[in-house]
């Protein structure tokens, strides 16, 4: 329920965001709807959520029928599908706060959001929506589904991640399915809605199983298939897959084969015949099973589009439409340079990678000095033919070799000096050091991409494993750290990337560069992306949860992270395979060369290695809006994890914070929570404007619910910006979330159990809109050290730009926004303080009202209140009240005193413009029994900037029906120009009766420990609350 | 063959140049102080006598040109880094031809030689910090970034960051390295501000060592085979409290060097020798 009306939220607030209006139109039919309709978004964008709006649905219904069934709630579906992580959040956020108010707008925003977004559309949702509408008979339901949901809450962040990819993924071609059979994308994702369907549950377990996380995994797979263990579910995941694609496009249309030629790493082609129709991911696995690859992860296809440009092959898109003219010739290559190499589990990724890496030094990509030219090349050598042998190996021997761009006879003549040194080396060992010195090559693994700054100088953009490098000439001049990056965006041909402010700084500044033409600046911002994800994220966005449609580009890197594909390939369990070196492809006389493997063995090591099925098949859902997903609401058990030590007064927050969650849970009927986050969703103008932006533009929806992560804030801003964008493609906004503190979990509440673990958000809302595109990095709890430090900023910013986002947005749906946003925004707060905590209302109201009076800029906050945990009261400073709107069904149970919880929020608008604001407000965000989370983050001025150095952030993720809230406080403490980072991911299991707290708990813990292992939990408390009941929804 | 990166502060030999009677008069300067040049000299013997006697490096001297009062801070001649040297094109006119002799000395240890022949670069050893996994050069009154721009050609390996240096003659004027990873740096606002730049363009993590004095924070680092981490500093006399933050480090053998009348005309430690790790093997 509460997850239902977490969707509801979220879906009114796309389309809000997107068209007034459309969402005017669409308001009637989301009021009524509103509820159910906020139940089915949630759960499109989140996996759970799916499977909560099938439990909201008919309680038993699967998913899937229920999409067919509804089809009116389907276009809102279809909307809230849309709708980005963000929205969801908003929603959850909405959901505590504004949901009477709001539902109308959403359900607007909605709808707008379909008709701009077909394919964004989340079919799936919808219809879970459509059966959500019944909330409370799905209640029931949702407990199972919660359960399932709070597995994957738990591992939320990979999962829903990868869920909200997926569902947005399949939301988008939902839609389109509905609408427009005939369109590839429809095709695609009829495709997936025909596995949701037919795998309802399947969609869960694929889910799962994509996730990676053995855990959800063998427990979907335990109730559904037990059969399926790691080894085969990675099999399995990728048969289905590929069945899948396979299926649904035997399902759709005749099989046209088309013959594709890869060109692999050691120059030879491979051919094979892949259906017109088939995803990247079908022709990729291919190739990795040709290759026999199991860490495939790192690697990719790419193509050269019409312009000659190398553009990297979308898995989990149909290959036709990417291509479109070209030929289906496709290079197999590194994509991420794994920054230490040594931690690749199998000898056969590594000798890949020195494969991709000598065609770099060969090409000069990669530059170096005559003697690491040399001193690879003799590893090279070694690795390739084995001990230099004085009769056999003359001069001329290496002729074959190419060591450099340039190769100089001196050059031959010392590597084979060197060659002769590494005598008794194994290829494997060779690799190894070959590796292990050109990884600290400076440019190695960087991807440059021609650009000039803003005075019209020659530039190089580098994006690489740590963030983005500035180069002018062979000289950095410039660089850019993930964590630094609040927002990345493009607007035609112009790349932007927000950062954070300084330790100095009051405000976020934005960094534009130009690229050549509008497509050179979205592969950067691709790239960008993706490279963020993979890299700094635990966990990719969870799209399932964001599986609305997004108006903007909704691009978002759907595969595993490296932390991921780290924890996958651990799990690698065969016997080295055999594989010929290239070139000489004959085995060294070393000893390296391994026998052949058996094929059995492979494919267990896939199913226990890989779970890259599952991520593929989140990739398929590619949008993976990076939707929040970090709020997840679990009632009654709060689990919570520190990993830091907390202060005193961190813990007397968080038992406030708690204390006022249960108030606001006793208080907060449930129904009331709907219409509360309904009316957060409309409310939020932020979302809204996002929709409208995105709708205007085509994806705004999902922009928003990109921020959907970060919760409140991050959604916040984004949809600002979406709105902003409505003439950019794609905007990513990569806004970090950083929570600071980490309440201590007050245990007075009864049933709650807090499990703080460090997390990471990954959010961003992927707008379809190709033009322009936002994309907001949180940090991942886990990485983040500099992330929180925006949070502030942005709440500022999200302020001016809620209201500038507004007025750009707004145009189309201003009446609409402005009333929604007016009495969403403080009716969601207010709802929310309410429900929450009464006393931060007070502090809300204001916000709010300023907000929501300020017209429908105020809606970005909406959005925010939901990141905000309950820590502080959603006062989300009506700048942008990022009331992230949970599953207000579930309610929180917290019993006890509500606690009013301060986090840091920090909203990034995204501008498209650029401009780039992102305020940032510390707003006090008081949970809801809806699950409202609310960051605060510092007070707009003073927040980053004034507190120099300290940044607070506070993400929550919110799942439907069961709530799973993971707060993840990052504080980052700048001092003297060093920074601390302190991260505490809290994890709120809210459940009826129903859920097995135990279990739940024991699922929370165990996703953080494996997400950080490093992290240790160092509390958790179990609050019972009485009142929860109410979650009605 | 160590490989890329490794042996950071490991030198077997250094060059050095004599103090030329002019130093004392013409020597460029900052400041408007009077060097007592037998107080130089016998600084400056005492400086080479700690390189070769007690840290046991292969000493080249080269002899001391009147032409050139500068020329007894070869630091500023040439960067070398590995096997490759990079013989400079110092910002001052009246140094350009303190590089003859250097180059000759670095071909004679069989270095391979880059020379910048670029009419328009200018850089200055002195505004070139390697940490030993990257370089910084600060952009000076000495270096522009044509000549940083070289120097990353030069050495491909690495990252090559600017970095604005103002109020000062050179980077190294207020930061140097005092062992793997560790920089030592002044406390001053543009030392920090420097400093500051340095880590946000660092993808590695460096440790800091802040010391009271500017001057003080230019140190001499080695890593040398039977002494391990070798620490040249400012003496006591000089850099009373700087002298007692180096004496916080206990891992390093720690060798007060006066540089009291050389300073005066903007010499530092590092300034007055070239360094070079000169294996068999590469």
């Amino acid at each position: 329920m509460t997850t239902e009306v977490g969707s509801d939220t979220d879906v009114k607030k796309e389309p809000e965001k997107v068209p007034e209006v459309q969402q005017q139109t669409d308001q009637p039919d989301e009021p009524a709807d509103s509820a159910a309709s906020a139940s089915a978004d949630q759960p499109q964008e989140e996996s759970q959520s799916a499977e909560a709006k099938s439990d909201q649905e008919a309680s038993p219904s699967p998913e899937p029928s229920s999409p067919p069934a509804a089809g009116g709630q389907k276009k809102e579906k279809g909307i809230s599908r849309f709708l980005p992580p963000w929205l969801k959040r908003q929603k959850s956020q909405s959901q505590d706060k504004p949901d009477e108010s709001s539902a109308p707008p959403k359900q607007e925003s909605v709808e707008v959001v379909k008709e701009e977004q077909e394919e964004t559309n989340q079919p799936k949702e919808e219809v879970d929506g459509g059966g959500a509408v019944t909330t409370s008979t799905e209640q029931t339901e949702e407990v199972k589904e919660v359960r399932e949901e709070s597995r994957a809450e738990e591992l939320q962040p990979e999962e829903k991640e990868r869920e909200e990819e997926k569902s947005i993924g399949s939301a988008d071609t939902q839609p389109v399915r509905e609408e427009k059979e005939d369109e590839s994308e429809m095709e695609e994702k009829e495709e997936e809605k025909k596995e949701e369907e037919k795998k309802e549950e399947g969609k869960k377990e694929e889910e799962k199983k994509e996730e990676g996380k053995k855990e959800e995994e063998k427990k979907e797979e335990g109730k559904k298939e037990e059969e399926k263990k790691e080894g085969k579910k990675e099999e399995e995941q990728v048969i289905q897959q590929e069945a899948s694609v396979l299926s649904t496009l035997k399902v759709n249309k005749k099989m046209k084969m088309v013959v594709c030629h890869v060109t692999l790493l050691d120059g030879s082609q491979f051919s094979c015949e892949v259906e017109k129709r088939a995803k990247g991911q079908y022709l990729f696995f291919q190739v990795c099973d040709h290759l026999n690859l199991l860490e495939k992860d790192y690697f990719g296809l790419s193509f050269k589009d019409n312009a000659e440009q190398r553009c990297w092959l979308d898995v989990t898109k149909e290959i036709k439409r990417q291509i479109r003219n070209s030929q289906w010739q496709f290079v197999f290559s590194v994509k991420f340079y794994p920054p230490d190499p040594s931690q690749l589990t199998e000898d056969i990724t590594r000798y890949l990678l020195c494969l991709q890496l000598r065609q770099d030094i060969a090409s000069g990509r990669l530059p170096c000095s005559f003697v690491t030219h040399a001193l690879l090349g003799s590893y090279t050598l070694q690795g390739e033919l084995g001990d230099h042998d004085p009769e056999e190996h003359r001069l001329d021997y290496i002729s074959d070799f190419q060591f450099a761009p340039n190769q100089t006879k001196e050059l031959e003549e010392k590597v084979v000096e060197l060659h002769k040194s590494h005598r008794g080396m194994t290829p494997a060992q060779a690799d190894a050091q070959f590796l292990e010195n050109a990884k600290k090559l400076s440019m190695y693994g960087v991807d440059l991409h021609h650009a000039k700054d803003s005075e019209g100088v020659d530039i190089m953009l580098g994006v690489c494993s740590n963030g983005l490098l500035i180069y002018k000439d062979r000289l950095r001049i410039n660089r850019f750290a993930w964590p630094k990056i609040l927002k990345i965006s493009y607007k035609r041909s112009n790349f932007y990337i927000k950062i954070r402010p300084g330790e100095a700084e009051q405000f976020e500044s934005t960094v534009g560069f130009k690229l050549p033409n509008h497509r050179a600046a979205k592969r950067v911002w691709k790239v960008c992306v993706e490279h963020h994800t993979f890299f700094r994220l635990v966990s990719p966005e969870q799209p399932t949860k964001t599986k609305f449609l997004t108006l903007g580009s909704k691009f978002r890197y759907s595969g595993r992270t490296q932390a991921q594909t780290r924890q996958a390939s651990s799990l690698i369990d065969r016997p080295a395979p055999a594989f010929q070196r290239t070139s000489s492809k004959r085995i060294s006389r070393s000893l390296d060369g391994a026998p052949v493997v058996n094929v059995s063995d492979y494919s267990q090591a896939d199913g226990a290695g890989e779970n890259s099925p599952a991520l593929e098949l989140n990739s398929d859902s590619k949008s993976k809006l990076r939707v929040q997903g970090e709020n997840i609401y679990v009632r009654h058990s709060n689990l919570m994890l520190e990993d830091l030590d907390k202060t005193q007064e961190d813990v007397l927050k968080h038992q406030a914070s708690i204390s006022e969650l249960k108030r606001s849970f006793m208080e907060a009927t449930p129904e009331p929570r709907p219409s509360q986050w309904d009316k957060h969703l409309t409310g939020s103008p932020a979302t809204t404007l996002r929709l409208q932006t995105h709708g205007v533009p085509q994806n705004t929806p999902p922009r928003p619910g990109t921020d959907s992560r970060d919760a409140s804030k991050s959604a916040e801003v984004k949809p600002e910006g979406n709105e902003v964008i409505e003439v950019v493609e794609e905007t990513v906004v990569i806004e970090e979330v950083v929570k600071a503190k980490p309440k201590s979990s007050t245990p007075e509440a009864s049933v709650p159990v807090e499990t703080e673990v460090k997390e990471e958000r990954s959010l961003s809302s992927d707008s379809e809109s190709e033009d322009e595109a936002e994309y907001h990095a949180q940090p991942p709890s886990t990485s983040i050290s500099t992330q929180q430090i925006k949070e502030e900023p942005e709440e500022e910013q999200e302020a001016e730009l809620s209201q500038q986002a507004p007025p750009s947005a707004i145009e189309s749906q201003p009446s609409a926004e402005a009333a929604d946003p007016g009495p969403a925004a403080e009716e969601e707060k207010a709802a929310q303080p309410h429900e929450e905590e009464r006393t931060d209302k007070p502090l809300l109201t204001p916000d709010e009202a300023p907000n929501g009076h300020a017209p429908q800029g105020e809606a970005p906050p909406s959005p925010q209140t939901a990141a905000a945990d309950e820590e502080e009261p959603h006062i989300v400073n009506g700048s942008a009240s990022r009331v992230e709107t949970e599953h207000l069904p579930q309610v929180i149970c917290c019993s006890e005193p509500p606690v009013v919880k301060t986090e840091m929020v920090t909203i990034s608008d995204t501008f498209a413009a650029q401009k780039t604001e992102i305020s940032t407000k510390e707003v006090p965000i008081v949970h809801t029994e809806t699950k409202t989370i609310t960051y605060e983050a510092a007070q707009l001025d003073g927040n980053g900037d004034g507190e120099p150095g300290v940044l607070m952030t506070a993400q929550t993720i919110t799942s439907e029906s069961l709530c799973t809230t993971t707060t993840t406080h990052i504080t980052k403490t700048l001092k003297g120009g060093q920074s601390e980072t302190r991260i505490e991911k809290r994890i709120v299991i809210t459940g009826d009766s129903d859920i097995d707290h135990d279990q739940a708990l024991a699922q929370a813990i165990k996703e953080a420990k494996e997400q950080h292992p490093d992290m240790s939990v160092t509390r958790v408390v179990v609050h019972k609350e009485t009142e929860l009941a109410e979650d009605e929804d | 063959m160590a490989g890329l990166m490794s042996g950071f502060g490991s030198f077997t030999h250094a060059v050095v140049r004599a103090l030329p009677q002019s130093l004392a008069k013409e020597a460029l300067r900052t400041g408007s102080l009077e060097v007592d040049l037998l107080k130089a000299q016998e600084e400056h013997d005492k400086y080479v006598s700690v390189l070769k006697h007690r840290l046991g490096l292969e000493v080249v001297e080269l002899p001391a040109d009147e032409a050139l009062p500068d020329c007894v801070f070869v630091e500023d001649a040439a960067v070398v880094c590995g096997d490759t040297a990079l013989i400079t094109r110092p910002g001052a006119e009246s140094r350009r031809k303190e590089t003859e002799a250097m180059k000759a000395a670095l071909t004679e240890l069989g270095l391979s030689i880059v020379e910048m022949t670029d009419e328009s670069a200018t850089l200055d050893g002195g505004d070139v910090l390697f940490t030993g996994r990257e370089f910084f050069v600060g952009l000076s009154m000495r270096t522009n970034q044509r000549g940083a721009e070289i120097l990353a050609d030069a050495f491909k390996d690495y990252a090559v960051s600017t970095v604005p240096v103002q109020d000062r003659l050179h980077l190294k004027s207020f930061c140097s390295m005092a062992g793997p990873g560790l920089i030592a740096i002044g406390a001053s606002e543009a030392a920090q501000k420097a400093l500051k730049i340095m880590q946000q363009m660092s993808d590695h993590k460096y440790d800091k060592l802040t010391l009271p004095d500017d001057l003080a924070a230019n140190c001499v680092y080695m890593n040398l085979p039977s002494k391990g981490d070798v620490l040249l500093h400012c003496t006591p006399e000089e850099f009373p409290e700087s002298a007692k933050v180096f004496e916080k480090l206990k891992d390093h053998m720690l060798i007060p060097v006066s540089n009291q009348e050389k300073v005066k005309v903007d010499g530092a430690l590092t300034c007055c020798s070239v360094l070079v790790n000169r294996k068999k093997n590469i």
